[in-house]
């Protein structure tokens, strides 16, 4: 088992590094430097090079990227271009918020997935099964940033149940604040799971051991809570898991949407100014975060389901 | 119970599960049928869009702006007094050309490195499974934004940046289902005869795999559409005043208080589209999948 991790951490390594690479020079393709961005169209030549000079921009690309490696082996994230301040400062807070939407949603999604995935599969082909499938298809299909305009319109300028936008003030304001993003994310990765979660149930409601559990006498009940759901909610919560890497991309985009200050948002801006360093940072955070709980999901999968471990 | 497989023979169940699943198959390609005749629907309307509306898409008119729909006006019109519905219409040219042509290059590219890291294996496998690892890492639609920033904003950067990320799926799709299929008994024959691998892959492999990619193709064609939209949010895709279905939204988010019908009628069209996808993807996978019912 240990092996196991220390295998799957080792992996990790080549692609965190090759994410830095690929990140780092990506960067430095975009035409037009930080400098000019930030000095504006009607700064002189001169002012422009030297700014350049000054943050260290105009150095050959290969002792940028050390100079960018023996950072992060300090931890040290740089300075933002455009705000002058350390990167780590800067993400901070920013971070908080994004997670805080992500862990939101998470809680959201389990609540409206898990319920619906389970009576759909439980009570197969009636009429709930039937509208539940529906809906959610028609659901999946709907852009994300659609849906949370719309909920916006019903909600917040209908209803008045919700703010439009904003982060708000302490910690029931930010929940507040925070239902209707995370609802809508919620609902773009919820059909996927409930999909998965209904077919992997029916699978174990078919399976051997269930047969000989009812053989055995069991009631009904026990059945299916103690051996098939038991079995077949693994898979679902893997993939739970596995999707917070898209989540996490969704964020960005409903950021902006309902005008968080989040990481998201924050990155998106940054790239339209050219501020490398907070592209960098905040890119290479998103990806390690999402690799890490892979990882995370993938161990806790195998230490759930024996047969992964020993395969 | 060993037997011999062969791709192409439909599995003829006897007695009662042959009676139950005739009405079965006929619902099944219903999708497909419901879902093309969308599809059809919506590329004629596409096609014919001068003959539907007496408006033009970027016609102005200052006297009828912020209109909800009426019936001069069935969706409403814009802040500069455009038609919607026209627009609308106009729009699914633009975006059911976004879908297919953003659809085919990651496609073909999954295709060839899933097969060849699926079916030889060793170091090929490894380095192309890295660099899924790597791409994948990434959230979809940061390195798409920072590919679209790199390269310029517009659609057909968009084409780039997809094809440059999204292969990974099929690759990862079509590798998962050759892992499985390379050691069935029909692959083996092949190469015991002395079958080339290149004539194995095409004749006996492809065809048994690429069903799911198929199926994946139709959501993702919806997905791209979805994508272009959201570029087109963050000001990085179409440019006004093109009426491309997202920067319709986006442009009416601004009025969202006032008139909702600015935003809600194009989504509408990308749903109706997606769903039409949809039902024809799930049609295919019921028809193409050689041997089951």
């Amino acid at each position: 088992m240990g092996q196991y991790i220390a295998r799957r951490l080792a992996q990790m390594i080549p692609v965190v590094f090759g994410i830095t690479l690929v990140l780092f020079f990506l960067l430095r393709l975009i035409p037009g430097d930080p400098a000019s961005v930030m000095l504006g169209e009607r700064a002189t030549d001169e002012a422009v090079a030297r700014l350049n000079h000054q943050l260290g921009l105009d150095q050959p690309i290969y002792v940028q990227y050390v100079y960018f490696l023996r950072q992060l082996a300090t931890l040290n994230l740089g300075t933002s271009i455009r705000y002058q301040i350390p990167v780590s400062e800067l993400l901070g807070q920013r971070l908080l918020v994004s997670l805080s939407v992500v862990a939101v949603t998470l809680v959201l999604t389990g609540l409206i997935a898990f319920p619906l995935g389970i009576l759909a599969a439980l009570k197969k082909d009636s009429l709930l099964d039937n509208a539940v499938r529906s809906v959610f298809v028609v659901m999946m299909l709907m852009p994300s940033f659609w849906v949370g305009i719309l909920l916006i319109i019903f909600f917040s300028v209908q209803l008045g149940l919700f703010p439009v936008s904003g982060y708000g003030d302490g910690l029931l304001d930010h929940l507040w604040h925070l239902f209707l993003p995370a609802l809508t994310i919620a609902l773009a990765i919820s059909p996927v799971l409930v999909r998965a979660l209904r077919s992997s149930i029916l699978e174990a409601l078919d399976a051997d051991y269930v047969r000989t559990a009812r053989a055995k006498g069991l009631r009904e009940r026990a059945v299916i809570v103690g051996h098939a759901l038991r079995n077949a909610l693994i898979p679902a919560t893997t993939l739970l898991g596995l999707s917070i890497g898209g989540l996490m991309g969704g964020t960005v985009i409903l950021e902006k949407v309902f005008s968080l200050p989040g990481a998201g948002a924050l990155l998106i801006d940054s790239i339209g100014a050219r501020d490398y360093p907070v592209v960098q940072a905040a890119t290479l955070i998103f990806a390690t975060l999402v690799i890490l709980i892979n990882l995370v999901t993938d161990i806790v999968y195998s230490f759930l389901d024996p047969r992964v471990r020993f395969a | 119970m060993a037997t011999l497989e062969t791709p192409t023979t439909p599995a003829i169940a006897v007695g009662e599960r042959a009676v139950r699943r005739w009405p079965g198959r006929w619902a099944r390609s219903r999708n497909l049928l419901i879902g093309l005749g969308i599809i059809i629907a919506l590329v004629l309307v596409a096609i014919c869009a001068p003959l539907l509306t007496p408006y033009q898409p970027q016609e102005q008119n200052y006297d009828v702006t912020l209109q909800t729909p009426s019936l001069q006006h069935l969706f409403g019109t814009d802040n500069f007094g455009r038609d919607i519905l026209t627009r609308v219409i106009y729009g699914a040219r633009i975006d059911l050309r976004v879908g297919v042509i953003a659809v085919i290059a990651p496609f073909v590219l999954g295709l060839v490195l899933g097969c060849a890291a699926g079916y030889f294996g060793g170091w090929i496998d490894t380095v192309v499974m890295r660099c899924v690892d790597i791409v994948q890492a990434f959230p979809f639609i940061v390195i798409v934004v920072a590919i679209v920033a790199v390269l310029g904003p517009g659609l057909n950067n968009m084409y780039i940046a997809v094809a440059l990320t999204a292969w990974i799926v099929y690759a990862r799709l079509i590798r998962g289902e050759i892992l499985v299929v390379k050691h069935k008994e029909f692959v083996e024959a092949a190469r015991v005869i002395g079958m080339t691998d290149l004539r194995i892959i095409r004749r006996y492999v492809l065809p048994n795999v690429i069903t799911s990619s198929i199926v994946y193709a139709m959501a993702d064609i919806a997905l791209y559409i979805g994508l272009a939209a959201a570029l087109s949010f963050l000001g990085l895709g179409a440019k006004p005043p093109e009426p491309e279905w997202g920067a319709m939204i986006t442009e009416g988010r601004a009025y969202i208080t006032t008139a909702w019908w600015m935003s809600v009628f194009p989504g509408l069209a990308m749903v109706v589209t997606g769903i039409g996808l949809s039902l024809v993807g799930d049609g295919l996978a019921d028809t193409l999948r050689p041997g089951a019912g």
